[in-house]
Formats: structure tokens, C-alpha cells, sequence
């Protein structure tokens, strides 16, 4: 079951080193627009909103590599790390961006701000969490921490469900853009927890269309 | 605090009667446009006198005036209003004032247009942290109730935007962020107070339809939101009208809504504000805010005897 052409084994590399660069381009983009006046009205705004919307597009585009395997067959687990290490370089420029350009290093507020504002508390708390699977994101910790090394990387989970928060609670009212990432997130936070016996399913299916074959051609 | 006085009205203010039958001349060519059903989205010049109440600070762009906007009816971004209100027809158009009023009266444009309008440059001090200087056109909003001479048992002026779905299409579709009608109010005392003004352009024109064309309210010491834009009707009562963000979360927008640093919003600090078209990316545009967005010696009075942490 092909849905999209196998990519040559030569150019798994190379397109995993594309999907940084591309990735980035958002972020480079917007900040060359906002240092060149060209970012309309609260251009610092614009660009922390953007730098956040980001964030979130990554962490559920991580999200997304699992269920892309088990409903379509589509193997891109050679761009997960890509997908997520962008998620955190993204949380970590809409902060700084939030902290040196919006809060002008102001530190008592932006300390006031983290501690009494439950979504810049979650906000925060997401990247504290973010920090542990970046650091871990690479061969030698996988193979250092085995099986803990999947247990720990399920904060991914509690990540992206604080990042769709986050962005509900940072505006006024509820729209359609929340209420879309809420969705995704929730369905593919649901998806962790049908898909063991989905696959099992799916196995004794494959299983049992081998078998019937095979009587078939014994019978024929 | 120092009781509140009118300001007397210097000579070199008082507007020269030629320029003053000049405008009705104007206002006379505009109306036959209106008639003609032509430039409804088109700014007109309009004439106003100065007024002593002119802050001596940087005015914020037009253009970030007329694209930086929260107009929820036309869409919740904030260069949504700009982009979708195209469509709106700001003429001809009828205010109602009643309730408990001597002469409950329907007033059209027109009229509200001939009244002697002032230019009025106030700051506006956004409940989202963010500021603007603006140089509005207008008349106090005191001019007009006493033309329906309201009755001794007001105590509230009550506000309501018009309802188009057709032309404003934050009010049609499957979501709609706010209910409408969206409602605002004053006390009695806070709507006549010479500060308060039902503002009909900006930069020295028509308002443009992002910006609450063709009549809006402006009230400098208080957040934006309370500035209903494109109202049809105004109503005294006796009991505090509904106000649509207040209703939506009582704990984050008060009746009363006056800018105060000492109070925040639960989500977000009110103790300093972004200046919209100024210092840019990486220059500081975040200022102090001021009490009653620096109208304190105007309009303090007014609440001498509240608890501003509780009436916020």
C-alpha cells in the first residue's frame, strides 16, 4: 500500500537536512519582515504569535508520524526528530521573542507573569518539559536509555495538550484556530489510546486474509 | 482631588462663521452624495474647530489607525475590520435615543454631522495592553442628550451597534464570537462629562467603516472596548445596562473598564502598554501606562468614593 512513492534510500539524509531548513524558513521570514518595519501594526506581536502557531504546527506534525504508520503504512519516522527538535527551537524563539522583544528583558514582570498567569505558567511548563527531549533527541541517548527513553519522550503528549491550551487561553475569545488545534491534538492524543488494539486488529486481519488465500489455493 | 471645571473656551478657539457656514455648505455637497448612493466607503473631509483637549504626544500612523483594529463583527484578527468591511454601508443611517427621556427622538447622520464638531487627539489605551494616539472628530455626547432631555430618574446611558449579518460577517456563520447586538454603557455622569465624545471621523475625516463608521463612542480614560462603534440606538435607564465583554467574562471586563495600571487583567499585567507604530522591532515601545490613561485630573472625581479593585 502505496500512497505516496517510496524516496530513494540516497536521499533520506539530505531530505530530513531540507526539512530543517525549510522548517526554519517561517521564523527567518517573519523576523526578516519584522526587522525591516514590514510586520503591520504590533510587529513584535505578530512575530511572538507566529514564532507560538509554529510551535504548535511541529509538536502536532510529530504527533502525526505514528498514526501517518498505522492507518496509512507511511514510514516517516526518519523525520520525527526533525519535526520535533523544529517544535522546540520554535517554543524557544516565541519565548525569547516574548521576553527580549515584547517584555524588553523586563524580569520582574516577565517572573510575575510566568508565575500568575496560569497560560504563561503552561506555556512555561511546556518548554521546561521540551528541554529534556531535545537534549535526548539524538542516537546515543536512545540506545544509553532504552526503554526509558520511550517512557520519557511520552511528555510529548503533555506537551503538545499544554501548547493547544496555551493558545486557547492567550485570547479573548475561543475561535475556529483554537478550537482546530484542541481537535487535532485531542484526536491524536485518542489515537494513543486505540491504536494497540487497532493494530492487533489489523494484524489478525492480515493473518487471516493470508490463511484464506492460502486454503483457496490448496482447495484450487 | 481637585473638584472638576469646565475648561472655559478660548476666543482663538471659538470657530470663524465663515469656515462654520462653510461646513453646513460642505455637509449640504455630502448629503446629495449620500443621496446619490455614491461614496459610501469613501472618506469626506470634515471641518472641525480645535479643543483644548489635544495630548502633546506622537500621533500613531493612519494607516496603523485604519489596520490595527478589534471590530468582532467584521472578524476577530485584528486587520480583519480593514479587510472585511468593504461591504458596509455606513449611509444613510439613524441613531434612536429613548428611554427615560423628556423627547425620545430618531436622529439621522445629517443632523448629528451639523453639530459644531472639535477635534479631539486623546490616547486610546487597549484592554489588550496596547495604545494608540488619535486624532478623533466629534461632538461631547452631552450635546446630544440635551437636545432629549433626559428624565431626573436616568442614571445610565445604554449603547447598541447595529446588526447588518449581510454587510458584517463576524455576525453571520456556524462561529460568532460574541452574541449580538454588541452593548455598551456609562453612567450617567460618565456620559456627560466633556471628556466623552460620540466621535464621526479621524484624521480629519469620515470614519472609515473599521473604525465604527459613521458614529462611535470615546470615552479616553476608559479601554477601548467601551468604545461602541457604529451605534443605532442610545437608551437612559435607571438600572446599569449590559455590556457585551462584561457579560462574556465578568472577571475580566468590568462595567466600569477605567485604565488602571494597580489593577491587571487575570491573564495579562495592565501596567504598561505597547505603543502601536512606534520604536518598531527592536526599539522600546512599551510605556508606563497612567492612571485613567492620563486623565486622572479630568475624570478622578468621578469615583472618589470607589474601591477601584472592586468597580474595575
Amino acid at each position: 500500500m502505496a500512497l505516496v512513492p517510496a524516496l530513494p534510500k540516497r536521499f533520506h539524509g539530505p531530505s530530513v537536512w531540507a526539512l530543517y531548513a525549510l522548517g526554519l524558513i517561517p521564523a527567518a521570514w517573519a523576523f526578516y519582515l519584522g526587522a525591516t518595519g514590514r510586520l503591520p501594526g504590533n510587529a513584535v506581536k505578530e512575530f511572538e504569535h507566529l514564532l507560538g502557531l509554529w510551535a504548535l504546527r511541529f509538536l502536532v506534525a510529530t504527533l502525526t508520524i505514528t498514526p501517518l504508520r498505522d492507518l496509512f503504512g507511511l514510514n516517516w519516522l526518519r523525520y520525527r526528530r526533525a519535526l520535533g527538535l523544529l517544535a522546540f527551537y520554535y517554543v524557544l524563539m516565541h519565548f525569547t521573542a516574548y521576553m527580549v522583544l515584547d517584555q524588553m528583558l523586563r524580569i520582574p514582570a516577565i517572573v510575575a507573569d510566568i508565575a500568575r498567569r496560569p497560560f504563561i505558567t503552561i506555556g512555561m511548563a511546556a518548554l521546561v518539559m521540551l528541554i529534556p527531549l531535545a537534549l535526548t533527541s539524538n542516537n546515543w541517548s536512545i540506545r544509553k536509555l532504552g526503554q526509558r527513553w520511550n517512557k520519557l519522550h511520552r511528555l510529548a503528549y503533555v506537551i503538545a495538550a499544554a501548547g493547544a491550551l496555551h493558545f486557547a487561553m492567550a485570547v479573548k475569545v475561543v475561535g475556529p484556530e483554537q478550537m482546530l488545534y484542541i481537535v487535532l491534538v485531542t484526536l491524536l492524543l485518542a489515537w494513543r489510546a486505540v491504536r494497540t488494539p487497532f493494530l492487533r486488529w489489523k494484524r489478525q486481519r492480515t493473518a487471516g486474509a493470508r490463511s484464506h488465500t492460502a486454503t483457496q489455493k490448496a482447495a484450487g | 482631588m481637585p473638584a472638576y471645571r469646565p475648561p472655559r473656551i478660548a476666543a482663538s478657539e471659538i470657530t470663524p462663521e465663515p469656515f462654520f457656514l462653510d461646513r453646513r455648505r460642505f455637509l449640504a455637497a455630502a448629503g446629495g452624495l449620500v443621496l446619490g448612493g455614491a461614496g459610501v466607503a469613501d472618506a469626506a473631509e470634515l471641518k472641525a474647530s480645535g479643543s483644548r483637549y489635544k495630548v502633546e504626544e506622537t500621533l500613531t500612523p493612519e494607516k496603523d489607525v485604519t489596520t490595527y483594529n478589534n471590530f468582532y463583527e467584521f472578524g476577530t484578527g485584528k486587520g480583519d475590520p480593514a479587510a472585511n468591511s468593504g461591504g458596509f454601508k455606513p449611509a444613510p443611517w439613524r441613531v434612536k435615543v429613548d428611554g427615560l427621556v423628556g423627547k425620545p427622538r430618531e436622529f439621522g447622520l445629517e443632523e448629528l454631522l451639523a453639530l459644531p464638531l472639535e477635534e479631539r487627539t486623546y490616547r486610546m489605551r487597549c484592554v489588550e495592553a496596547w495604545s494608540m494616539v488619535i486624532p478623533w472628530v466629534g461632538f461631547p455626547l452631552a450635546s446630544l442628550l440635551d437636545k432629549v432631555e433626559p428624565l431626573g430618574s436616568a442614571k445610565y446611558v445604554a449603547f447598541e451597534t447595529v446588526v447588518r449579518p449581510e454587510e458584517m460577517p463576524g455576525q453571520s456563520g456556524y462561529f460568532q464570537p460574541l452574541p449580538w447586538p454588541y452593548r455598551e454603557g456609562l453612567r450617567l455622569d460618565e456620559a456627560r462629562h466633556p471628556l466623552t465624545i460620540l466621535s464621526v471621523g479621524l484624521y480629519g475625516k469620515t470614519l472609515p467603516n473599521q473604525n465604527g463608521a459613521p458614529i462611535r463612542l470615546v470615552v479616553p480614560w476608559k479601554y477601548g472596548f467601551k468604545g461602541i462603534k457604529s451605534i443605532v440606538r442610545i437608551s437612559l435607564t435607571d438600572t446599569p445596562p449590559p455590556c457585551t465583554w462584561n457579560l462574556a467574562a465578568p472577571d475580566e471586563y468590568g462595567f466600569y473598564a477605567n485604565v488602571n495600571p494597580a489593577v491587571d487583567h487575570p491573564r495579562w499585567s495592565q501596567a504598561t502598554e505597547n505603543r502601536i507604530g512606534e520604536g518598531g522591532f527592536f526599539g522600546s515601545n512599551r510605556r508606563d501606562t497612567l492612571a485613567f490613561n492620563g486623565y486622572a485630573d479630568d475624570v478622578a472625581g468621578l469615583y472618589s468614593d470607589m474601591d477601584l479593585r472592586v468597580n474595575f
